[in-house]
């Protein structure tokens, strides 16, 4: 096993990467950090990517 | 998402787990393992040809196992990373070390099954938790037949079977033997507010989401006959309740009852059920849809033991009501549905407030580590005109309509294009490295894309064009999903001719269209908080955490709000007070606001009469938190209101019943819910009302078991973990009894004699009754937001609510940049919820603060100094004051835009006498073309 170590200053782990992980990792960066996004599974978007048109606004955006 | 893969900031480890979290705020150690893909996400193109080849099937997780994909496979095209995956747990190989069929038919060589877990440690200052939620277990779905009976779904898997990437491709078909199902029922609460499962809580969202996808439903089939049953439609958030009367108007039906029984019956299911008047009833349905509820996700306990933070007791997350954002593990933040249930709007506020509180924490660590985006330098436009059209079918989701091919092909026969093709997804990542290559290899200098709407996916395009060295004005973006395939869905020529006029107006306009130089401006590093309640405290306080300066403004002369009494109040303005970098001006009003993000101005009156002091403020960003007051009606449902000692508001019996003495808690009391809300004399639902009046019943119990306590309702709302209330109040006796709006309960006092009357539809009796007091839940209205709204230009609802830019995606931002808005003045909501917004629109605020510059929209208006005369007509009428009059050489007056105040209404350029001001992005030269263009279509038609 490989093990690689990454260590910086000013970074912050979101874990899950449904939309509150990706708001919250996109927000970061917006406010100066560098966001390790960690998602168990293959893609991130979480249910909300399952999702046919969500309320309240019923368009799809993301 | 496609944001989120494309930052040069987030790196995003997919297939990984957490295996263990130590440390403390500023430096914790995460070691993660990441599984393999076994496919090289450099090499891969996502062209899907391996999935073709793979001859193993396994279940399609994406669609809910609702039909059968490969073991190698990507779970949508638009996923991100766009990068194809091995399933371990199906492909031949690895399972029984055979097959490897993918491997040469890869023709990028991205396939590599030498691939190993990889170990890693990440070194950060703060953890944000966000694992979202699990799913309800089947031993619960198996009481509803769910797996006895294949048209038993669940709501996710309804989800899929509307989505046109779903296994019908977006046809509703019963899974049984794929006809079109005509009767359909919903059945709300399930594994939510169900203790035999050991979710006491209302998951909260599943009414709005059961309305959303019988809405959807019946604009698939309008003959469908849906209907809905519920105990409560908790509808409570903002502008939710209409979308119920929406459905009701497209004659979904909605029946309060309890399910008993769902039993397969000839070909169709049987759906038992009784009423509240006792009664048991039997119905056919084609399909029955299980509204399922949010469960805490399958890892909760390991990652509480892993961090060091508590669960509740139903396994999500435990928080606090003041601190609704930080675990009980100091650095560790939680956001989202692992937060307890919630939708995506409160699920991105979370997210925010939560980066805001992180961001705070580690402050001294800012900017540390963060990568600035380069791009390349802008290429020479040449004088040749050269368009690329790129025609998207957003999956079916246009092209089921809109003869897509049809439409490319049309702009490709026209002037200036050089380049014309059609894609799948135009917004996926993989279409960004096409558009790219696209632009290098056919040297575009314009770039036309026909798509959906703008407004979400207009930045997105215009980065890709910054990427590949184009500027980003030198591109046109056509609606053809909104303007054709969803409004002409049963005319498909037309939608399709429609598209070719728009498209063909959007080319005569790209020829016309110039690169426009991007400008930045300095920002002034403080806030403007305005309102000094529970919200603009919190507000002001999470700025000054962040390391800016800040202002607070409160009308009153103290501070608090309506929150005053809570110790937390008082905390928080004992902090403010200390805090040096917030200034409080109490007793004080915004009285004029000028400027734009990042630069605005503000005048500040405080004192009264003859005293008034007036403060000039610079400032960077603007809060709204002006709260809403308690509503007080003077009718309620007909009846006229006499407040007295015995018609009271819930306010007035709370307070009552912080006194001493038994007899504060009256012997018998009928509460009476939207008292004034959800149209009675105000439009929405207050929110709050319900679990306030099931609190003050649980007092009375508490203070006098014997008291008699009636709640007359409509539906209660004590949504999430306020249910826990609910259920307690029904247990120590509290009486609840619906009532329908055209059979509406009344009320009087007569001589200090009470007399309540209402229909009782477990009695099916009308009762006359005369407790000692009447209290009314009056729900309440937003603080005076006409003038707020006036001076810095920003929109209310109908109801005087702030109206945020996106309900879903920018929850606490305004339309107008630089001002956001949090607590009473968005919505009603609890006080948690206000917490949480309050730390949501800070973290917003400090944004422009941290970057320190902000970049002008290229779109602005533009003087020709030469054709002006200088009538100043464009100065009076410009609403932003973004125009201001200036000497020319020969000392004419001549009018110059701000650039960074004009927010490119154009009102300006429509109203100048002589044509003297142009738009960037919409010069007269460039409509006039559009116009012509499209006026040269009707001629073609005309001609054929
Ligand atoms: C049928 C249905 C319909 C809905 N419709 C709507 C709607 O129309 N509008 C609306 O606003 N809301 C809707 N919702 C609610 C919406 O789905 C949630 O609000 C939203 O998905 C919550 O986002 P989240 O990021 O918190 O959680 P999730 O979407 O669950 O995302 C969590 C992510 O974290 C990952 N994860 C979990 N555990 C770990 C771990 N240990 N390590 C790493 N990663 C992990 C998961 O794989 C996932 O990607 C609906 C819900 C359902 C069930
Ligand atoms: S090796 Fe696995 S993924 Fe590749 S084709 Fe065979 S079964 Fe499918
Ligand atoms: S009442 Fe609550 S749990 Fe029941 S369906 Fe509605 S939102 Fe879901």
């Amino acid at each position: 096993m490989a093990k690689a170590k990454k260590s910086r200053e000013g970074t912050v782990m979101v874990l899950g990467g449904g939309i509150a992980g990706v708001q919250a990792a996109l927000d970061l960066t917006d406010l100066g950090y560098y966001v390790y996004l960690v998602e168990k599974s293959p893609a991130i978007g979480g249910v909300m990517a399952q999702l046919d048109k969500t309320f309240p606004t019923n368009d799809c955006s993301l | 998402m496609v944001e989120a893969g494309r930052s040069p900031n987030i790196e995003i480890l997919t297939n990984a787990d957490l295996i263990s979290l130590k440390g403390k705020p500023g430096s914790f150690k995460a070691d993660i393992v990441q599984r393999p893909r076994y496919i090289n996400a450099d090499d891969c193109t996502a062209c899907g040809l391996c999935t073709t080849y793979c001859p193993r099937h396994q279940e399609d997780d994406y669609n809910e196992g609702l039909n059968i994909t490969r073991p190698i496979h990507i779970d949508y095209p638009q996923a991100v990373p766009a990068t194809y995956y091995i399933d371990p747990r199906s492909c031949l190989h690895l399972t029984h070390d055979t097959c490897q069929i993918c491997v040469p038919v890869c023709q990028s060589k991205a396939i590599d099954f030498s691939q190993q877990p990889e170990e890693m440690t990440l070194e950060v200052g703060a953890v944000i938790m966000s694992p979202g939620f699990g799913r309800i277990s089947e031993e619960t779905l198996a009481k509803y037949s769910y797996g006895k009976h294949p048209d038993v779904v669940t709501s996710i898997e309804f989800e899929r079977l509307l989505n046109p990437s779903g296994p019908f491709a977006g046809e509703v078909r019963c899974l049984s033997d794929n006809r079109h199902p005509h009767k359909i029922a919903f059945i709300q609460c399930v594994g939510s507010r169900d203790i035999g499962c050991n979710n006491g809580y209302c998951s909260s969202v599943c009414c709005m989401y059961a309305i959303k996808e019988a809405m959807v439903a019946k604009e698939h089939n309008p003959e469908a006959d849906i209907t809905v049953y519920y105990m409560d439609i908790r509808t409570q958030g903002k502008d939710f309740d209409a979308a119920q009367k929406r459905a009701l108007d497209k004659g979904i039906k909605f029946v309060r009852a309890k399910v008993a029984d769902i039993m397969p019956w000839g070909d169709h299911l049987r759906l038992t059920y009784s009423t509240l008047d006792g009664k048991h009833n039997f119905k056919p349905f084609d399909m029955v849809v299980l509204s399922v509820g949010l469960e805490s996700p399958p890892d909760a306990q390991k990652l509480a033991d892993m961090g060091g933070f508590k669960l509740n007791k139903y396994d999500f997350c435990a928080t606090d009501t003041f601190t609704p954002l930080a675990t009980s593990k100091d650095g560790i933040l939680v956001a989202g549905a692992f937060n307890g249930p919630m939708d995506i709007p409160e699920s991105v506020t979370q997210s925010s407030g939560a980066a805001g509180i992180a961001a705070g924490l580690i402050k001294k660590q800012r900017g540390k580590s963060l990568i600035h985006k380069t791009y390349p330098d802008e290429k020479e436009m040449g004088d040749d005109v050269r368009i690329g059209v790129f025609v998207c079918h957003c999956g079916i989701n246009i092209s089921s309509v809109v003869d897509v091919p049809k439409v490319s092909d049309y702009a490709g026969d026209m002037d200036g294009v050089v380049y014309y093709t059609e894609s799948l997804y135009s917004c996926s990542q993989d279409a960004q490295e096409v558009l790219k290559d696209k632009i290098k290899e056919h040297n575009l200098n314009r770039v036309v894309i026909a798509a959906c709407s703008p407004r979400t996916h207009e930045p997105l395009f215009q980065e890709t064009l910054k990427d590949a060295g184009l500027n980003r004005s030198l591109f046109e973006m056509v609606n053809i999903r909104d303007q054709c395939s969803w409004v002409h869905a049963n005319e498909p020529d037309a939608a399709t001719d429609k598209s070719k006029d728009l498209v063909r107006m959007a080319v005569a306009k790209a020829r016309h269209i110039q690169p426009l130089p991007e400008q930045t401006v300095p920002v002034t590093k403080s806030g403007l908080v305005v309102g000094g309640g529970i919200g603009g405290l919190t507000a002001a306080l999470n700025l000054a955490d962040q390391g800016f300066n800040c202002a607070l403004v409160e009308k009153q002369d103290t501070l608090g709000g309506n929150y005053k009494k809570l110790d937390h109040t008082k905390e928080l303005i004992a902090q403010v007070k200390k805090n040096k970098l917030v200034t409080v001006y109490t007793n004080s009003e915004l009285q004029q606001t000028s400027g734009f993000v990042g630069n605005f101005s503000s005048i500040i009156s405080s004192g009264k009469g003859a005293k008034v002091k007036e403060t000039t403020l610079d400032h960077g960003v603007i809060i709204i938190a002006t709260g809403a007051n308690e509503h007080r009606p003077e009718t309620v449902l007909g009846n006229t209101v006499k407040y007295s000692q015995n018609i009271v508001t819930q306010s007035e019996l709370a307070l009552q019943l912080e006194g001493k003495g038994k007899s504060r808690a009256p012997k018998s009391v009928v509460m009476i819910q939207c008292a004034g809300s959800r149209g009675d004399d105000l439009n929405y639902c207050s929110k709050t009302c319900c679990t306030t009046a099931v609190e003050n019943a649980l007092t009375i119990k508490k203070i006098n078991p014997d008291s008699q306590v009636i709640m007359l309702y409509r539906d209660i709302r004590t949504y999430g973990y306020a249910e826990d209330l609910y259920q307690e109040a029904r247990q120590k006796g509290v009486l609840f009894i619906p009532y329908e709006m055209d059979n509406k309960p009344s009320f009087a006092e007569k001589g200090g004699k009470i007399t309540v009357s209402f229909f009782d539809p477990i009695l099916q009796d009308d009762i006359t009754m005369n407790p000692q007091m009447v209290a009314l839940s009056v729900g309440m209205v937003p603080e005076e937001t006409d003038t707020l709204s006036k001076l810095l230009k920003v929109p209310v609802t109908a109801d005087k609510f702030f109206l945020e830019a996106h309900v879903k995606l920018r929850p606490v931002e305004l339309p107008v940049a630089g001002v956001y808005v949090c607590g009473l003045a968005h919505s009603p909501k609890p006080v948690n919820e206000i917490i949480v917004q309050a730390q949501a629109a800070s973290a917003k605020a400090a944004m422009p603060l941290v970057k320190g510059y902000v970049t002008v929209d290229p779109i602005v208006s533009n003087v020709d100094k030469g054709t002006c005369i200088g009538c100043r007509l464009c100065t009076s009428l410009c609403p932003y004051q973004a125009i201001q009059m200036v000497k020319d050489e020969n000392n004419k007056p001549k009018a110059e835009t701000i650039v960074a105040s004009c927010k490119a209404c154009g009102i300006c350029a429509s109203h100048c006498p002589t044509f003297a001001i142009s738009m960037g992005g919409f010069t007269n030269e460039q409509i006039n073309s559009q116009i012509e263009a499209f006026g040269s279509g009707i001629k073609e038609k005309e001609a054929a």
